[in-house]
């Protein structure tokens, strides 16, 4: 078990021909997970405290207060794994 | 209980009896069950089977396996700009070898429904047989087999109120003697004998439907879905589809006004409560995580429809749907929400 995997239910790659990724964060470590995210991510813009549109490193990604991560373009789960560590850890 | 439900699913779709109606773990198993049970053992190696570009994928798969496993050909009509079935290129496509044409009655995609009482005398007229994949249409409308003249109508219980894991497959009589079961053991054998001589059992079916019903039933699946038909029964199947046009038609005025919107199909007031669009800058998964975190279901991606997004040249869509619990009040907050996601 690694240790973004306390954070993470699950991640799904998405239906359509878009390579986008979504990450699931476990309900009860959402807030905990968003709070490490929103310090390490630059804020682009923001909609009522439940969306946040955000950059880390060459990557945009948005995160919802529900608990899901939408991150567009990455074509490897290697380099998904990567910016969650340096996001969550 | 069980087979007081079948005869509830049999007065529902106005089949002619209720051996006519088995049941299946919902539409996909249906459709397999048709294209295994009866396209394995009447479809050969010149035949040919209709298919529309408009289907969800499992109105496409258990044809594309069973012809690979028989050897028929599969052909392929062609949808308009707008998504709808193209007639022409239909009537070119089929012909004498044409032995079965499969056809979704509502698409899971635009909503827009097929004329599957003018399709079906098309279709007979050819000699071949009509497979309706009814998922999107027995929930919302009145489905009168006998009326569309359908030779199999395939539904899932979960998209009308019932339970999940229970679907049906209803087959015009004089089919079900043309089938045979793809899966075996449980209620559908009478007896098994073994011949110690040969050294070999003799299997002597049991009659249709539970010929094609292997295991043990999902009873609960069946009485929840007759439970779900009683009570769409007693709203009035007319009332549900008109409550559901009357939602649709106030949902695309209002997000015709709206101007990063692209709505796919026809727009006009005979759609059923399917609304397929895009955002302009933004994925269907943005928008669909978007509506989630305001507590609005709807759903992105391709909707098991990939070859239908192909033609209409999408990357994927949204799909925003009703039913008879939906209200304007809903559609007011799901406008709200597509403003804000403008501003993203």
């Amino acid at each position: 078990m690694s240790a973004t995997d306390s954070y993470i239910a699950r991640i799904e790659g998405t239906c359509g021909a878009e390579s986008d990724i979504i990450v699931v964060l476990k309900f009860d470590k959402k807030d905990q997970a968003l709070e490490k995210i929103l310090k390490k991510a630059v804020l682009k813009s923001k909609i009522a405290d439940m969306i946040y549109d955000l950059r880390f490193e060459e990557y945009s990604f948005r995160v919802y207060a529900s608990g899901k991560i939408i991150f567009r373009g990455i074509q490897n789960k290697q380099t998904l794994n990567k910016i969650l560590a340096e996001l969550l850890l | 209980m069980y087979e007081n439900s079948r005869e509830q699913v049999a007065k529902f779709i106005n089949a002619k009896e209720s051996s006519e109606i088995i049941f299946t773990r919902g539409t996909t198993e249906a459709i397999n069950l048709a294209a295994y049970s009866w396209g394995l053992n009447n479809l050969q190696k010149d035949d040919e089977v209709l298919i529309s570009l408009i289907e969800h994928h499992s109105n496409i798969i258990p044809w594309e396996i069973t012809a690979k496993l028989r050897g028929f050909k599969i052909k392929y009509a062609s949808v308009t700009s707008e998504g709808i079935l193209d007639l022409k290129d239909f009537e070119n496509k089929i012909n004498s070898k044409t032995k079965i044409v499969c056809l979704n009655h509502v698409s899971n995609v635009t909503g827009i429904a097929n004329d599957i009482k003018q399709l079906s005398k098309f279709v007979h007229e050819h000699g071949a047989v009509l497979l309706v994949d009814g998922a999107q249409s027995v929930p919302h409308m009145k489905v009168d087999v006998q009326d569309i003249n359908v030779d199999f109508l395939a539904f899932s219980g979960h998209k009308m109120l019932g339970p999940t894991g229970i679907g049906v497959l209803y087959v015009k009589k004089a089919l079900l003697q043309k089938m045979v079961p793809y899966q075996g053991g449980g209620e559908m054998i009478k007896d098994v004998t073994f011949n110690s001589q040969s050294q070999q059992c003799t299997i002597n079916w049991n009659e249709p439907p539970w010929k094609f019903e292997a295991g043990t039933p999902n009873i609960d699946g069946a009485v929840g879905m007759a439970a779900a038909i009683k009570y769409l029964e007693k709203i009035g199947m007319d009332n549900i589809l008109a409550h559901e046009q009357s939602l649709t038609k106030y949902a695309v005025d209002k997000m015709k006004s709206l101007n990063k919107i692209s709505l796919y199909g026809p727009t006009d007031s005979s759609k059923c409560g399917i609304i397929p669009f895009n955002i302009t800058g933004l994925s269907s998964h943005d928008v669909a995580l978007l509506c989630d975190s305001y507590g609005i279901a709807i759903r992105s991606g391709y909707h098991c429809a990939q070859p239908l997004h192909q033609m209409l040249q999408l990357q994927s869509s949204v799909r925003a749907s009703f039913y008879l619990y939906n209200t304007t009040e809903e559609i007011d907050r799901f406008i709200e929400v597509l403003k804000e996601l403008q501003t993203l």
